[in-house]
């Protein structure tokens, strides 16, 4: 059962935020709410002004959606985390997309009210978008605009934002929830579906924590993060991480003036140099899209180098094979999980040994030893604790933090020289997250050299020994984790003066 | 229309994703014994099956359902039958018999030309018929099903891949001129004439097979479309190879383009001969026998050896194959290779278990696209494609049967339909009403479109 009896109750002018783990059903209980799936007991109410007489007692009526057109109707808006966007399409186009009204009997699609639609929408709530720029073109956090004034066009009075920040850059969530606010304060009620912990309790005026699909809690944003961590996964949860100081060694990866070209043949990663030391951390901070998938990819000899040199262990490995690299004692976490990291309709046994399926004990002579296979899932779901009824299960009956930690057994199964973990958490719940993370420092605390590329922030100040700030496919600055947020923001956004040069070192 | 369903029994709170919570993990299975005595019985298990659109369900109803168009088919495109419903409304029971009639006898003569018939079995047990004549069905289907298996097998195994290879019909004509040009080219002792002679056309057919897996792997050329293209390059190329002077029958009395014949020791032998079955009407051979072990060679690839490890990753992610460090272009490759064997071997086949035992214009019939059909009614899996195959032979082997009633095209009609219907469960399921899998609606596609 997804949702078991919940209740869920929104005021008008509230931004109420529904925080819970993944697969704790929050994003079923949204989408019966939207229409796409019918709920088997219960019932939604929603109150509107009487049309009669706007300004009196709010009218109750009881619905059940059957589509998302009737949530639609009754004014509600959802935007999804993944956007439903024509990405070809002006952001006019799209944004009166299924409710296309013509020009006279010309039969022409009347732009011009689109467009003058967009502006006064855009205006009224400080969404400053062009409506005549192509979708595809603009950055994630505007397409995210585009889908409120979407949903602000149809006069939503409550609207559904799904993880909302999950893709984006710290800059674009302040900006985000500046113009959450303005649409509170204009008397529009919102739900904002959330797991991460600081957001919540920065915007939201009521918080509703659920877990395992029923309500554990409603509570206020005054709550301390770990009584909201504790009411999310129903234990006592750090949210540091522990470690003693790092004891760094010899190199175990040195790059030096490395290039690399993306699919449009850009330099993605523009002569950049980089060590790292077995027994330390080195965290990558940078907003997205500035090289990090692209370094990761080009020292697992996943994408093409163009120059520079990379040196594993004391070995140059700029031309090797990804399989000599894994052989070489470097394991990777890839950024994409479902796509680079597990294949999806494998088994979770046959996950675990994905980049070891030809090798003693695993096989011999070709042939595949599935005693070995077993005992060694049997061992890797027990240590790992991923909770799973059988490891014949495919991996995707997983949820995203049980299929990390397959990943993540797979990779720290055997002795490490350097470990790659990009994105290491992401979409992962509190709980998978501080085991994650644990293991990382583990693996450091045994002598490997470990290079944490993340898009939070949070992640790698709690992680790295060392901080390297990426920007525009370069290492800009090398900065103790101790370093002010705010300064290290700066150097994000590809600042370098000389008094921020002055905190590095 | 969706209504309110019936609450579910509860399942146990493990099937969902779960948050941690140690204090109740170390409990997990103390969950369940309560959620068992709840188990419902079979009848109402079989009854949730068979309401499912799950794959085996799919491809009995997909067989059933084209049965059904099928007859209302036979019933319009007879003019005898035709004729009685224009008075349907003041004689129904003569449009009733003889749609009935015209129906059973066709599926009947199917039946009969396929796996028995019952006339010659009461024959036989009179006394009156000898054993090849009642044994004849089922060895014409086992001749057709074993090219039609290895062609599917070929397909199958590139689908596994996550490849389409639609280029087996070329790899079938590769084959035939492979094991043809051994069978008469070299005088050996059957013991070696005749693996040599298979071996050959398993080479052939590998070799032209591997081409659109280097080409993809090369230069990321879609192996849809230069492998469609590579058969018509396989059909001219058999055209001038026939025409060559090495190749060609010298009996001048030959009025089409025809090949010296194979060798007999190169021959595979009958099934009845080894049998010690006197009956020189059977033409089963050791061809079934070959495509059987080729099936169970196949099935112990993907399930049991690296190789096929490596083939399934590549086929449902080659991202996270790449990502593993398993060489994705030299999976495609290797498996294109593998298909185009499997390809070749049904032309071996065909050549040395098919009278005239020589390469002809038409040496290789529809071979290699019957096997997309069979690879996909097979869902892919050898053992499916193995049951799809001599679903296949019995329908061409019926067919010649039926023919007395029906055309020909009615049985490639009947595929077809089969076909249709198994390559969209969603259809089926809405034509039944029946319910969603667990797992989604199953078909088999490659990657890659």
């Amino acid at each position: 059962m997804a949702n078991d009896h919940i209740d869920l109750t929104v005021e008008p002018g509230e931004i109420h935020a529904l925080l819970g783990e993944n697969g704790a059903g929050k994003s079923t209980l949204m989408n019966m709410l939207y229409g796409l799936i019918t709920p088997d007991e219960g019932e939604i109410v929603i109150g509107r002004p009487d049309a009669a007489d706007p300004d009196g007692e709010l009218v109750d009526t009881v619905h059940r959606f059957q589509s998302p057109g009737d949530a639609l109707d009754a004014g509600l808006g959802m935007v999804h985390q993944h956007f439903m966007l024509v990405p070809v399409f002006t952001v006019a186009e799209n944004v009166i997309l299924g409710r296309e009204t013509s020009k006279g009997r010309t039969g022409l699609l009347d732009r011009d009210s689109a467009r003058a639609a967009v502006r006064e929408v855009s205006e009224r709530y400080g969404l400053w978008v062009d409506p005549d720029a192509l979708v595809e073109e603009l950055p994630v956090g505007v397409q995210q605009r585009v889908e409120i004034i979407k949903a602000l066009i149809s006069d939503c009075e409550l609207l559904i934002l799904d993880e909302p920040t999950a893709v984006l850059t710290p800059q674009e969530i302040n900006e985000l929830l500046d113009i959450m606010r303005q649409l509170r304060d204009d008397g529009k009620s919102i739900v904002f579906i959330s797991h991460k912990l600081k957001e919540v309790k920065a915007i939201a005026d009521r918080i509703t924590v659920i877990r395992r699909g029923k309500v554990v809690g409603e509570t206020s944003p005054t709550a301390s993060e770990s009584e909201l961590a504790a009411m999310m996964v129903g234990r006592d949860v750090r949210l540091t991480v522990e470690k003693e100081p790092a004891s760094p060694d010899t190199p175990v990866l040195e790059i030096s003036d490395l290039t690399v070209a993306d699919d449009r043949g850009t330099h993605a990663v523009d002569g950049l140099s980089l060590t790292v030391r077995s027994g330390e951390i080195v965290g990558v901070a940078g907003v997205q899209g500035n090289g990090q998938t692209e370094l990761a990819e080009a020292i697992m000899a996943l994408a093409p180098t163009i120059g520079g040199t990379i040196r594993i262990a004391g070995d140059d490995m700029a031309h090797a094979k990804t399989h000599e690299i894994i052989e070489a004692g470097v394991g990777y976490i890839p950024e994409d999980r479902s796509l680079d990291g597990l294949v999806r309709d494998f088994t979770i046994a046959e996950n675990l040994i994905l980049n070891r399926y030809n090798r003693p004990p695993y096989a011999r002579r070709g042939v595949l030893n599935a005693a070995e296979i077993q005992r060694r899932a049997a061992d890797n779901i027990e240590t790992f604790d991923v909770r799973t009824q059988s490891a014949d299960h495919t991996a995707a009956s997983l949820s995203g933090g049980n299929q990390q930690k397959v990943i993540v057994a797979r990779e720290f199964s055997r002795p490490l020289k350097l470990l790659i973990a990009a994105q290491p958490t992401r979409g992962v719940d509190v709980g998978a997250m501080e085991f994650i993370h644990s293991r990382i420092v583990a693996e450091r605390d045994s002598g490997a050299g470990v290079l944490v590329i993340s898009s939070e922030l949070d992640e790698v100040l709690a992680l790295a020994d060392r901080v390297a700030v990426m920007y525009d496919g370069k290492i800009i600055a090398e900065v103790s984790p101790d370093t002010p947020r705010d300064e290290i923001g700066l150097l994000m956004a590809g600042s370098t003066g000389d008094d921020e040069e002055a905190a590095g070192d | 229309m969706t209504e309110p369903k019936p609450a579910e029994k509860p399942e146990p709170d493990d099937t969902a994703p779960v948050t941690p919570a140690p204090e109740t993990a170390p409990e997990r299975p103390a969950e369940e014994p309560a959620d068992q005595e709840r188990r419902p019985g079979f009848g109402s298990l079989f009854l949730r099956y068979v309401t499912t659109a799950n794959t085996v369900m799919v491809t009995l109803y997909s067989f059933l359902l084209a049965m059904v168009i099928g007859a209302v088919l036979i019933i319009v495109s007879d003019p005898a039958v035709r004729g009685t419903f224009t008075y349907f409304f003041s004689r129904p029971t003569d449009a009733l018999s003889a749609s009935w009639t015209a129906v059973s006898d066709a599926y009947a003569g199917l039946f009969a030309g396929a796996i028995v018939n019952f006339t010659t079995l009461a024959e036989f047990q009179a006394g009156e018929a000898t054993i090849g004549r009642l044994l004849s069905p089922i060895s014409e289907t086992l001749t057709y099903a074993a090219p039609l298996i290895l062609a599917g097998l070929a397909v199958g195994l590139a689908f596994q891949a996550g490849l389409f290879n639609i280029g087996a019909q070329g790899q079938v004509i590769m084959g035939t001129v492979g094991a043809a040009l051994i069978g008469f080219g070299l005088h050996l002792p059957a013991y070696l004439h005749l693996p040599l002679a298979l071996l050959g056309g398993a080479i052939a057919g590998g070799l032209f097979g591997a081409i659109p897996g280097v080409l993809k792997a090369w230069s990321g050329a879609h192996e849809v479309i230069t492998s469609i293209m590579l058969n018509y390059v396989a059909l001219s190329a058999l055209g001038w190879i026939i025409t060559n002077e090495f190749v060609k029958d010298p009996d001048p009395n030959k009025q089409y383009a025809i090949s010296k014949p194979a060798d007999e020791s190169s021959l595979l032998p009958r099934l009845a001969g080894m049998l010690g079955i006197d009956a020189p009407g059977l033409r089963a051979n050791l061809g079934i026998i070959v495509a059987i072990a080729a099936a169970a060679l196949v099935a112990w690839l993907l399930a049991k050896s690296t190789l096929g490890f490596r083939m399934r990753a590549v086929g449902l992610n080659a991202h996270a194959s790449r990502t593993a460090g398993m060489s994705v272009p030299n999976t495609y490759i290797t498996s294109m290779g593998g298909a185009g064997a499997l390809a070749g071997l049904a032309g071996a086949t065909l050549v040395l278990g098919i009278s005239p035992h020589a390469l002809t214009h038409g040496v290789a019939g529809e071979v290699g696209f019957d096997g997309i059909t069979v690879a996909l009614l097979g869902r892919a899996k050898p053992w499916g494609v193995v049951a799809a195959g001599l679903l296949f032979g019995a329908l061409r082997a019926g067919a010649n049967t039926m023919q007395s009633t029906l055309p020909l095209d009615m049985v490639t009609l009947l595929q077809a339909l089969i076909v249709i219907f198994i390559a969209a469960p969603a259809l089926v399921k809405a034509m039944l009403h029946l319910k969603v899998p667990a797992g989604g609606l199953a078909t088999t596609t490659a990657k890659g479109w």
